[in-house]
C-alpha cells in the first residue's frame, strides 16, 4: 500500500519551478495568471486592431476594392469584420477584465489566492486555445464571415467552414468564462479576509460579483444557441430553418438574451476600475459608494429585461417594441446614478492628472456620450432609422472603446506599477492618453454623421455621391492616429521596464488593501492576512479625519504596512499543476474533430482531456509536503 | 493511508470561510444555477417548436407516455437510493454506501436504456433528428439530458471505483455529496421536461 | 466632441440622397419628431454633464496647499439625481409609445406592394395590378403605400431612409410597413442586414409619381414584352430563350417564366440593375453579362462563359424590352 502511494506520487508528481517558462506553463498562481491573460488578450487587441485597420483602409474612399478583386474584397472584409467583433468582445474585453480580475481580486480582498486555482489556470487555458483555434480558421479556409452576431438562417448557409468555428470556437471561450464566474463568485463570497464585509468591499470587486453572475447565466444561453447553430450546419438540424418551420427569429432571442447581459459584462469591469481610480486621484472617498454598488446591481438586473430592443426592425409587434423602448429608456437611470457619483467624487477634491486618472475621466466623459446615443435608440420609431447604420456603430464605440477600452487602459497604468514593481513613464503615459483620445474621437464621432446620413453597417464598399465620403477619409485617418497611440503605449511598456523606476509599494497612495504590500507582491500575497475595519482600510490606516473633514496622516509608522512583516515562510500555497494545460489541450482538438467530422480527432481529443481530468483528480495536494 | 488521504484533500480547503459555506458546494450551487439557464434555454425551444412537425410525426402520435412515465419513476427512484448512499457514507457504512451508490448508477442506466430504445423507436416512426424543428428540439433537449444523466453514472461509478481503493473515506463524504447534488438536479430536470414534453398535450 | 458632431450633423447642409436627418413623407417626419425631442434633451444634458466635469477639473485640479474634503455621500442629492432622468425618460416614453402605436396602424387606401428579399435584389409584385418588377419600386404620391415582407434566403431589411424606417424581410414570416411619398422624385435606400456577400451591392430605389404618370407605368408594365424587331435582338432572344437564362428569368410573353431571377419582361425600362447598383446601359450591361460575380460578389448568377458575340445579341435583346 505504502509502495504504490509512493509510485503513485512520483507518477503525478507536481511542477514545482517557480521561475522560468515552465513557472508560467504550469502556475496557478493567480498574479500570474492574471499576467498571462492580459499578455495573450493584449495580442489578441493588436489581432483585431489590425483588422480593424483593413477595414477602414478599404472604407477610405468610395467604390475601392483593395484586398483583391471585388469577390476577394467582400469576402475578405467579412471575415474582418466578423472577427474584429469577435475578437474585441471575446479575446480582447472579457479577458482583459478577466486578467485584472485575477490579479486584483484575491489582493483587493486580502485573500492569498482564488478558491479554486487549477480551475482558474485551466480557465486561461481554455481561453487561450479557443481564440488560437477560432484564429485558425484564416488558413483552414476562412475565418467566419456571418457576422459576429451570427444571425441565422445566414450563418446557417455560409459555405466556408467559418461559421462552424464561429459556433465550436465560443463555446470553447464559454466554456473558460463560465469557470472563471464560478471560481470569482466564490473566491468573493467566500475568502474575504476578517471584517471584509460585503459593503466594505472595493467597487472593483463588487463589479466583478455582477459581472461573474452575469456571466454565470449570460453564457448557457449562448451555449445553447451556438449549440442550435452548429447542430444546423453539421447535423441537418432544422433549429433555424424557415423552409422547415425553423424561426430564425428564435436565434436572436437566444442570441440577445446573451448579447445584452453581455454588454454589461463587458462596460462593468470599466465602471469598477474608474470608482477605484477617481478617488484615488481625487484624495477622496467615493461619492455614494452604496448608490453606485445598488447603480451596478440593478444594471445587471434590469440589462437581463432590454435584450429585445436589438430587435425593434424584427416585427415583433407595437406592445413588444414599447415595453423594450420602456425598458431601455430606465436602465439609463442606473446609469446617470453612477456618472454623477464619480462627478460628486471629483468634487471638493485636490485632482491629480496622472495618466491613470487622464484615462478614467476620459472613460467618464466618452462614457456619458455613448450613454445619450444609447437613450435615442429606445424611440423605436427613430430607432428604425438608426439600427443597422454606423450610428449604431459609434454608440456602441463610444460604450466598449470610449467606455470599457478606456476604463481597461486607466487600470492597466493604475496597477503596473503593482504588478511588474516599476513605473511607466508618465511622459509617454499623457502621451498615449491625448492621441488615444484625440484618435478615438477622430475615429467615432463622424460615425454619428456618417450614420445619420444613412450610411449602413457592415457594407465593405459604398458608392460615390452619397455625401459620406469626406467623413470616411476622416475617420481612416483618425483609425492611424488610435494606431500610432498603441505604439506609443507599446514603447513605452519597452522604454519604462528597461529604465525601470522601481515602484514603492504605495505609489498612488491610494486606498485599497493591494497597495499595503510590495510591488510586485510576494508570491503568497499577504505574510500575515489583514484584518479589515473599514472600507478603504488601507487608507485608514494612513490618514485620520480632522475636524474640519481633511485628512491628516497618522503619525510616522502608525499601523503602516504590518503585512509586510515576516518572509511569508510556512505558508501553504497551493502546487503549480500540469493538468489544466493538458485538460484545455484536448477541446480544440474536439473542436477540428467536430468540425470536420473526424471520429478520430475527436476521439483524440476527448481523451487527452480525460487523461487530464483523470490526472487533475489523483493529483497529490502539493509538491513538497514531506 | 494518512498520505493517501491528503492526495485528495488540498489543506487550503481546511480553512473557514467568510459565508461558513463549503467553497466546492457554493461552486457546485452556482453551476447548477447556470445549468437551469441551459435548461430553460432548451426547454423554450421546444415549447417553440413542439407544434411544428410539418408532415413528420406529430408529438401526440409517438409518445408512449405509460412507458416513459415508468422510465421517469426509475429516474425518480435513483435520487431516492442517492440519498441512502449519502447517508451511509456519512455514518461510514462505506459497504452500504458503496451499494447504494451502485444501484444508483444502475437505476440511472436503466433510464439511458429506455432512452435509447424510445429514441430507435421514434426514428423507426419517422420523427429524426432533421425531419422537423419538433424532432429537432425534441432529440436535441432529451438528448442534452441524457448526457448529463451519463457523465452522472460515470461520476458515480468513479467514486464507487475510489471507495473501493480506499480512498474515498467517511471523512471525504462532500464528494458524495456533490455528486448527488448533480444527481439530484438532473432529476429534477428530468420532472420539468416529462411535464412539459410529454404531459402537455399537443395542437392535433 | 460627439455632440458636436451631432449638432454638425443636425445641420449639415450636405445632405445625401439617404440622409434620414431631412425626412420627406409623414412615417420618417414622424420618427424625426421624436428624434428631435430626444437630441435636444440628450444635448442638455451633454452640456451640463460634461460642463460640470470640466468645471470640476479646473477648479478642484491639484495646487500646493488644497485638502479633499472628505465627504462620503448626500442621499438628497442623490435622491434627486436618480429622480429627474427618471422623469425626463418617462415623459420621453409617452409620446414614443404613441408613435409605436400610431405607426403599427394599416393606412386606408393604401397602394399594396408585396417585397420579397433575395440575396441581393428586391422582387415587387403589385398583386392588385398583376405587374412584377425589381429593385425599382414606382408609387404614387399622395397615397400610402403597404409593403409586404417576405423572405426566401436569408434576412434582409427594407430602407427607403427619406421615407420611413426599416423593417426586416425574416424568411418565414410575414411583415409590414408603410409610407407615403409627397413629391415626385427618386428615393434611394438599400438592405440593412448583413445578408452576404454583397450585402453592400444591394440597394433600391423608390420612384414616385404623380398618379396619372403612374397608372401609365402601370399599363405599359402590364403589357407582355413586346417582340425584338432588328437582328442582333432577335438572335439576342434566340440566345436567351435557348440558353441557361431561362432557369431563372421570366420575360412575359414568351416561354420564360422561372421566378428565380428578377422578371425582365420590361428590363429597358428600368434604370438601374442587379440590385440597382448598375446604371442600365450597353456598357454596364456587356460587363456585367461577362462575369457577373466579378462586379457584384456573390451574385447567384454565375459566369456562363459567354462569347461577346453571344453578350451583344443579349444585351440589344434586353434593351429592346420596354
Amino acid at each position: 500500500m505504502a509502495t504504490a502511494a509512493i509510485s503513485q506520487r512520483r507518477l503525478f508528481a507536481r511542477p514545482t519551478s517557480t521561475t522560468g517558462w515552465k513557472s508560467w506553463l504550469f502556475t496557478v498562481d493567480h498574479k500570474k495568471i492574471g499576467i498571462l491573460y492580459g499578455a495573450t488578450a493584449f495580442i489578441f487587441f493588436i489581432l483585431g486592431g489590425l483588422e480593424a485597420v483593413a477595414m477602414r483602409t478599404q472604407l477610405a474612399r468610395p467604390d475601392q476594392t483593395l484586398f483583391g478583386s471585388a469577390e476577394q474584397t467582400a469576402d475578405l472584409y467579412n471575415q474582418f469584420m466578423t472577427m474584429h467583433g469577435v475578437t474585441m468582445i471575446f479575446l480582447v474585453v472579457m479577458p482583459m477584465g478577466v486578467a485584472l480580475f485575477n490579479f486584483f481580486v484575491p489582493l483587493m480582498i486580502g485573500a492569498r489566492d482564488v478558491a479554486f486555482p487549477r480551475l482558474n489556470a485551466l480557465s486561461y487555458w481554455i481561453f487561450a486555445f479557443g481564440g488560437i483555434f477560432l484564429y485558425s480558421s484564416f488558413f483552414l479556409g476562412g475565418a467566419p464571415d456571418g457576422g459576429w452576431f451570427g444571425y441565422a438562417p445566414l450563418s446557417t448557409t455560409q459555405a466556408s467552414n467559418g461559421m462552424s468555428y464561429y459556433s465550436v470556437g465560443l463555446q470553447i471561450l464559454g466554456v473558460a468564462s463560465l469557470l472563471g464566474a464560478i471560481n470569482f463568485i466564490v473566491t468573493i463570497l467566500n475568502m474575504r479576509a476578517p471584517g471584509m464585509t460585503m459593503m466594505r468591499m472595493p467597487v472593483f470587486i463588487w463589479m466583478t460579483l455582477v459581472v461573474s453572475f452575469l456571466l454565470l447565466f449570460a453564457m448557457p444561453v449562448i451555449a445553447v444557441a451556438l449549440f442550435q447553430l452548429m447542430f444546423d450546419r453539421l447535423f441537418d438540424t432544422n433549429f433555424f430553418n424557415p423552409a422547415a418551420g425553423g424561426d430564425p427569429v428564435l436565434w436572436q432571442h437566444l442570441f440577445w438574451l446573451f448579447g445584452h447581459p453581455e454588454v454589461y459584462i463587458l462596460i462593468l469591469p470599466a465602471m469598477g476600475i474608474v470608482s477605484e481610480i477617481i478617488p484615488v486621484f481625487s484624495r477622496k472617498p467615493l461619492f455614494g459608494y452604496a448608490a453606485i454598488v445598488f447603480a451596478g446591481a440593478a444594471i445587471g438586473f434590469m440589462g437581463w429585461g432590454v435584450w429585445a430592443h436589438h430587435m425593434f426592425a424584427v416585427g415583433l409587434g407595437p406592445v413588444a417594441n414599447s415595453a423594450f423602448a420602456i425598458s431601455t429608456m430606465f436602465i439609463a437611470v442606473p446609469t446617470g446614478v453612477k456618472i454623477f457619483n464619480w462627478l460628486g467624487t471629483m468634487w471638493g477634491g485636490d485632482i491629480r492628472f496622472k495618466t491613470p486618472m487622464l484615462f478614467a475621466i476620459g472613460f467618464v466623459m466618452m462614457f456619458i456620450i455613448g450613454g445619450l446615443s444609447g437613450v435615442t435608440h429606445s424611440i423605436v420609431p427613430h430607432d428604425a432609422q438608426q439600427t443597422d447604420t454606423y450610428y449604431i456603430v459609434a454608440h456602441f464605440h463610444y460604450v466598449l472603446f470610449g467606455g470599457a477600452l478606456f476604463g481597461i487602459m486607466a487600470g492597466l497604468y493604475y496597477w503596473w506599477p503593482k504588478v511588474f514593481g516599476h513605473m511607466l513613464s508618465e511622459k509617454l503615459g499623457k502621451l498615449h492618453f491625448w492621441l488615444w483620445f484625440i484618435g478615438f474621437n477622430v475615429t467615432f464621432a463622424p460615425f454619428h454623421i456618417v450614420g445619420l446620413q444613412g450610411m449602413p453597417r457592415r457594407i465593405y464598399t459604398y458608392p460615390k455621391g452619397m455625401g459620406w465620403d469626406v467623413w470616411n477619409l476622416v475617420e481612416t485617418i483618425g483609425a492611424f492616429i488610435i494606431v500610432s497611440s498603441v505604439l506609443v503605449f507599446i514603447a513605452n511598456i519597452i522604454v519604462s521596464s528597461r529604465k525601470r523606476e522601481e515602484a514603492v509599494d504605495d505609489p498612488w497612495d491610494a486606498r485599497t488593501l493591494e497597495w499595503s504590500i510590495p510591488s510586485p507582491p510576494p508570491e503568497y500575497n499577504f505574510a500575515e492576512v489583514p484584518v479589515v475595519t473599514h472600507r478603504d482600510d488601507w487608507w485608514h490606516r494612513k490618514y485620520v479625519e480632522s475636524p474640519e473633514g481633511f485628512p491628516v496622516p497618522v503619525l510616522a509608522g502608525g499601523s503602516k504596512g504590518e503585512e509586510n512583516l515576516g518572509d511569508g515562510h510556512g505558508i501553504h500555497l497551493p502546487s503549480p499543476s500540469f493538468f489544466p494545460l493538458v485538460v484545455a489541450a484536448g477541446l480544440p482538438v474536439m473542436g477540428y474533430g467536430v468540425i470536420y467530422f473526424n471520429p478520430l480527432v475527436l476521439g483524440l481529443g476527448a481523451l487527452i482531456t480525460m487523461m487530464g481530468v483523470f490526472g487533475w483528480i489523483f493529483e497529490p495536494g502539493a509538491a513538497d509536503e514531506h | 493511508m494518512s498520505t493517501e488521504a491528503h492526495a485528495v484533500a488540498p489543506a487550503h480547503d481546511e480553512h473557514q470561510t467568510s459565508t461558513g459555506l463549503d467553497n466546492v458546494k457554493m461552486a457546485m450551487w452556482a453551476f447548477l444555477g447556470s445549468e437551469c439557464l441551459f435548461f430553460g434555454s432548451l426547454i423554450s425551444t421546444y415549447l417553440l417548436y413542439r407544434n411544428r412537425f410539418g408532415s413528420g410525426p406529430a408529438p401526440h402520435e409517438i409518445y408512449d407516455i405509460p412507458y416513459t412515465s415508468v422510465s421517469s419513476f426509475v429516474l425518480l427512484m435513483s435520487s431516492l437510493t442517492m440519498v441512502l448512499a449519502l447517508n451511509a457514507q456519512q455514518r461510514g457504512i462505506l459497504r452500504a454506501a458503496r451499494v447504494w451508490l451502485l444501484a444508483t448508477a444502475f437505476l440511472g442506466m436503466t433510464f439511458i436504456g429506455g432512452q435509447i430504445y424510445e429514441f430507435t423507436t421514434f426514428y423507426h416512426e419517422g420523427l429524426a433528428l432533421s425531419k422537423s424543428p419538433f424532432g429537432s428540439a425534441f432529440f436535441v433537449l432529451t438528448g442534452f439530458h441524457g448526457a448529463h444523466v451519463t457523465v452522472g453514472i460515470l461520476m458515480l461509478l468513479s467514486l464507487v471505483g475510489m471507495s473501493l481503493a480506499g480512498r474515498l473515506p467517511q471523512s471525504d463524504s462532500r464528494k458524495v455529496e456533490l455528486i448527488g447534488l448533480y444527481w439530484h438536479f438532473v432529476d429534477i430536470v428530468w420532472i420539468v421536461i416529462f411535464t412539459v414534453v410529454y404531459l402537455i398535450p399537443t395542437n392535433n | 466632441m460627439g455632440a458636436f458632431a451631432l449638432a454638425a450633423s443636425a445641420c449639415s447642409s450636405n445632405v445625401g440622397p439617404q440622409d434620414y436627418m431631412s425626412p420627406e413623407g409623414p412615417v420618417s417626419r414622424r420618427a424625426d419628431q421624436l428624434w428631435d425631442i430626444t437630441f435636444m434633451l440628450a444635448a442638455i444634458i451633454f452640456v451640463i454633464v460634461e460642463g460640470l466635469i470640466v468645471f470640476a477639473l479646473i477648479k478642484f485640479r491639484h495646487k500646493p496647499g488644497r485638502q479633499a474634503a472628505q465627504f462620503h455621500g448626500n442621499t438628497k442629492l442623490e435622491v434627486v439625481l436618480t429622480l429627474v432622468p427618471a422623469l425626463i425618460l418617462a415623459g420621453l416614453a409617452i409620446p414614443t409609445v404613441k408613435a409605436i402605436a400610431d405607426l403599427s396602424q394599416k393606412p386606408n387606401n393604401a397602394l399594396e406592394v408585396k417585397v420579397v428579399g433575395h440575396q441581393f435584389w428586391w422582387e415587387y409584385e403589385y398583386s392588385d395590378l398583376d405587374v412584377i418588377t425589381a429593385n425599382e419600386m414606382h408609387v404614387p404620391i399622395n397615397q400610402p403605400v403597404y409593403l409586404t415582407l417576405e423572405g426566401v434566403d436569408v434576412i434582409h431589411s427594407f430602407w427607403i431612409p427619406k421615407l420611413t424606417g426599416k423593417q426586416d424581410v425574416v424568411p418565414g414570416r410575414v411583415n409590414h410597413m408603410w409610407f407615403t411619398a409627397e413629391k415626385p422624385g427618386e428615393y434611394w435606400g438599400q438592405c440593412t442586414e448583413y445578408c452576404g456577400l454583397s450585402h453592400a451591392n444591394m440597394r433600391l430605389r423608390v420612384i414616385a409619381m404623380a398618379p396619372d404618370d403612374f397608372q401609365t407605368w402601370i399599363s405599359e408594365q402590364q403589357q407582355p414584352a413586346s417582340s425584338p424587331s432588328d437582328s442582333l435582338a432577335l438572335q439576342g432572344e434566340k440566345v436567351f430563350m435557348e440558353g441557361p437564362c431561362i432557369n431563372c428569368h421570366a420575360v412575359e410573353g414568351s416561354d420564360a417564366a422561372a421566378r428565380i431571377g428578377p422578371d425582365l419582361t420590361h428590363f429597358a425600362s428600368r434604370g438601374t440593375f442587379a440590385g440597382a447598383i448598375f446604371d442600365n446601359n450597353a456598357e454596364t450591361l456587356t460587363t456585367w453579362l461577362d462575369d457577373p460575380p466579378a462586379v457584384k460578389p456573390g451574385s447567384k448568377m454565375p459566369d456562363y462563359d459567354l462569347s461577346q458575340e453571344d453578350i451583344q445579341a443579349l444585351v440589344a435583346y434586353l434593351q429592346s424590352l420596354e
